[in-house]
């Protein structure tokens, strides 16, 4: 009995001796902000847009990715220290600034506490006056798509426009209920577009639906999209 | 005095008896390693180190499967260097994924819920394989006791496997740095051994370069197909340089996706040239001048024939060129039968049907008119169309579709699957049961009769179909097969000459030769029935030749990848029923989500239609997910570590 007394005391103080902290508290400051365009922020897909920081001076180099939500904000619990952001090329329905060899700029970050910042870029298009309104099982949305970048070089066409309706907050191509399209050639005048499409029935009921615009720009893999609308009916 | 004398006797006997030199006693020769100079000193020998070559060799689909990375745990495994990978991707589920087909078993319908592909998918950087044929070529030239005879085809053949892997790394990463000889790391050289990436065409440049040196050096054997011959080099090169036309011209439409060190992309201009050499290697096989290959003709339904392609292993066999063989009893075996066989028929209760093709893929045989149109499951005003027996649906079809697909009354070892989702009565209720096989009674009546396949279709019931398919091709009939114990020993055809014909068609209809095209692919499609020859040829019909005839087979993803339209193929929205019954044979058309199409029996007694059989198109409902493919995804991502420690490993475009 002795013997397993010994024992017992043993195990716990082997247990009880690797019940040392962690060496380093986990990161506790919020690297936040949005996607803007002169102040606005640039509806994406979500989990489908991302943009990098780097640290450089620890080792191997790797990204730390951030994925741009819906509304385009991102949000990330980061160490204190000097960062570099870049967003990779053909990210975005939006061009990021090149620097003289035709690479990503890449923008300083110091992290010293919180911090909430802005990114800068430029849209192919905005899409403005966006009003969805239901009536008669019907969802209809009238906008407008201001083309931002004009220049030949840089300057791209309208592929598709589309009105995406869906059950919850997560509006796209792969997560709708129902939804309607224009091609880019079809539309006639760009100041004042319209797009009607049904509400299905849906399984359990509820009267209201989720809708938002979304644009694809020719040769442009991510749609950009308008605000998230809860349409009551 | 005498006592004196023995113990220094003794002493000095002792003492010299140690007396050997350190470096003789330590140099004992090793008993479990062969060193390289008695390695590359008898042909049998060098046989066993290529043998081990050869079964390290990478493919895309794989009847045993191969070391994969998990997504979900990237810090478990390497996807970089296969040698120190822990997980395993199992055979099975090789063949499934892109829409093709449905995975029916519980742990991998993560392939249907996902929404995409990582960018490090299908990734491989294994230069520890590149490093060890360096080696096995470098010993291989030193060696002294080989007649030039086995020396040579001993050379071509780790050459052949060199650029087979190159080609393997160039299809999945787009220009990878060229290494031909094994590198020495001497203290300071890390500037030179750090190499860039060459660029992509110089890869495929490469792999034909390598293929004409040595396709003479070759045996010219049709029996021999487990080891490279003259018609393995040429099917490769064949293959390889159509993937590099189709990038030089397809990669046209899509600029983004290339860099402008030419490590991703190759110049358009370069695509006749690449074409030509397609063609003119596939002549080569096709002319007969690297043995008498030939479409395999022998029994008299074409669908089994078509099944007995896969299956046959004797000198009959004059299609497959280059094969992974497997031996029962003979310790190389895979559980492709084991995993895929129907669930009724199964020789291993409990282990079955996992690889469910979809109603997309079925879709797509044509009808023996050269039309495509949908299974006819509703006529014109919106009713269902009653079928007396269970297979007229699928009556008067391409012969390649019993012979890729086990169809609902299917047969398969002599006996018939059992897949129905239920009964309809007149008013459209359905009386089913979520257990396989399960009896109930129908309404109005007191005596339970089965409501239900033995072999499904029921949602989420894993292992039996849940699309109301089962997959055909590789299955295997011999008795025992489906055991896990025993296995099948069926091989994996890697290169055989339906896909050089194939390869040939498109080529030449590249080249502007539309004639010699619809020489080739009517050839084809003649020995699946389809006697009526095409009479014009255009992209669709090469692309669909290719979906239907080389199912299966590992060329979905790279078919779409170098005709630069698997953005617009997984396009990353749901799918419709009128998105799966319309377009079919085009291309482009959309193909994200797996549907399958459920048999019912009509209940309504009384009715002329009582007992009919009428089918539904269904998604099962495990299909939450579509595929998304990006332009990221064209090219699999090189490693963060691997470009902190080569700098000059350009990173992969649109990632």
């Amino acid at each position: 009995m002795k013997v397993k007394i010994q024992y017992i005391a043993l195990f716990l103080l082997a247990g009880f001796s690797a019940c040392k902290k962690d060496n380093y508290d986990a990161p506790s400051d919020t690297f936040s902000g949005r996607i803007v365009y002169k102040g606005e922020p640039i509806g994406v897909e979500y989990n489908q847009v991302n943009f990098e920081l780097w640290q450089p001076g620890f080792g191997k180099n790797a990204a730390i990715s951030l994925s741009i939500g819906q509304d385009g904000s991102f949000s990330q619990l980061l160490f204190n220290g000097n960062y570099k952001l870049t967003i990779p090329p053909n990210q975005g329905p939006f061009l990021w600034k090149q620097n003289a060899a035709g690479r990503p700029d890449t923008v300083a970050v110091t992290m010293s506490g919180s911090q909430t910042m802005d990114i800068e870029v430029m849209p192919f298009y905005m899409i403005r006056n966006s009003q969805i309104t239901a009536a008669s099982q019907k969802v209809t949305a009238n906008f407008k798509l201001e083309k931002i970048i004009t220049d030949a070089v840089n300057g791209r066409d309208i592929d598709r426009v589309y009105l995406y309706l869906n059950k919850t907050q997560f509006v796209s191509g792969g997560n709708n209920i129902a939804s309607a399209d224009i091609a880019g050639s079809a539309i006639l005048d760009p100041n004042n577009i319209s797009l009607t499409a049904d509400i299905p029935a849906m399984t359990p009921t509820q009267n209201y639906v989720f809708a938002r615009i979304g644009v694809r720009i020719a040769g442009v893999e991510d749609m950009m999209f308008s605000p998230l609308v809860k349409v009551s009916f | 005095m005498k006592k004196i004398l023995s113990i220094t006797l003794s002493a000095l006997l002792i003492s010299f008896a140690g007396c050997k030199k350190d470096s003789d006693f330590l140099d004992v020769p090793p008993t479990s390693v062969i060193p390289e100079d008695v390695a590359f000193s008898d042909p049998a020998l060098v046989l066993s180190v290529v043998g081990d070559l050869y079964n390290r060799s990478l493919d895309f689909s794989s009847l045993d499967g191969h070391p994969n990375y998990d997504p979900n745990n990237p810090t478990s495994n390497n996807p970089y260097n296969m040698s120190v990978n822990t997980a395993y991707e199992p055979g099975w589920r090789t063949f499934a994924d892109f829409g093709e087909s449905f995975p029916s078993e519980n742990g991998s319908y993560f392939i249907v819920k996902n929404t995409g592909w990582g960018y490090n998918s299908w990734a491989t950087w294994d230069y520890g394989y590149i490093r060890d044929l360096n080696l096995y070529l470098k010993r291989l030239a030193a060696s002294t006791a080989l007649t030039n005879v086995e020396k040579d085809r001993y050379t071509a053949e780790g050459r052949f496997l060199r650029a087979n892997y190159y080609f393997e790394m160039v299809k999945r990463m787009g220009g990878v740095p060229l290494v031909t000889d094994p590198l020495a790391y001497d203290g300071n050289n890390i500037p030179e051994l750090q190499m860039p990436r060459a660029k992509e065409s110089e890869i495929y440049d490469f792999v034909i370069s390598e293929a004409e040196a040595i396709k003479d050096q070759l045996p010219k054997d049709v029996n021999i197909k487990a080891r490279a011959t003259k018609a393995a080099a040429l099917a490769m090169e064949c293959r390889a340089a159509l993937y590099a036309g189709s990038i030089a011209k397809y990669g046209a439409g899509t600029p983004q996706v290339s860099l402008s060190g030419g490590e991703v992309g190759i110049p358009i201009n370069m695509a006749n040239g690449y074409y030509t050499k397609a063609l003119a290697a596939a002549q080569e096989i096709i002319n007969g001048s690297a043995g008498p290959y030939k479409l395999y003709q022998v029994l008299p339904n074409l669908s089994e024939n078509f099944a007995a392609i896969f299956l046959d292993k004797s000198g009959t066999n004059q299609e497959a060129i280059y094969v992974e063989d497997f031996k029962a009893n003979g310790g190389k075996v895979h559980g492709f039968t084991t995993n895929d066989q129907p669930y009724s028929i199964s020789d291993e209760g409990g282990d079955a049907g996992r690889i469910n093709p979809s109603l997309n893929l079925v879709e797509a045989f044509e009808k023996l008119d050269n039309t495509y149109a949908p299974l006819p499951t509703k006529d014109v005003s919106g009713n269902p169309v009653y079928y007396t027996n269970q297979q007229d649906i699928f009556a008067g079809r391409d012969a390649r579709l019993e012979g890729t697909v086990i169809i609902p009354n299917g047969l398969f070892k002599g006996k018939r699957v059992d897949i129905w989702a239920g009964y309809i009565d007149a008013s459209g209720n359905i009386t089913t049961s979520d257990v396989a096989g399960n009896l109930k009674p129908l309404p109005g009546t007191s005596t339970p009769v089965q409501v239900v396949g033995t072999d499904g279709p029921i949602n989420g019931l894993e292992l039996r179909s849940q699309t109301g398919f089962y997959i055909r091709k590789y299955l295997d009939p011999t008795v025992g097969s489906g055991r896990r114990g025993r296995g099948s020993d069926v091989s994996f055809i890697r290169y055989r000459y339906g896909e050089v014909l194939l390869n040939a068609a498109e080529a030449a209809f590249e080249l502007g030769q539309p004639g010699v095209a619809l020489g080739y692919i009517n050839q084809v499609r003649a020995r699946a029935g389809l006697t009526t020859p095409l009479a014009t040829i255009d992209f669709d019909r090469i692309a669909h030749e290719r979906r239907v005839e080389l199912a299966f087979e590992g060329h979905i993803l790279f078919d779409m990848k170098r005709w630069r339209i698997a953005h617009i193929v997984w396009d990353g929205n749901t799918m419709s029923s009128a998105d799966l019954l319309s377009n079919i044979g085009k291309a482009t058309k959309r193909n994200t989500q797996p549907w399958g199409l459920w048999p019912y029996k009509y209940y309504s007694p009384g009715s002329p239609n009582d007992g009919k059989w009428l089918y539904r198109e269904v998604l099962p409902n495990q299909v939450t997910g579509y595929d998304r493919f990006l332009f990221g995804n064209y090219y699999s991502a090189i490693d963060d570590a691997l470009r902190s420690s080569n700098p000059k490993l350009v990173r992969q475009p649109n990632q």
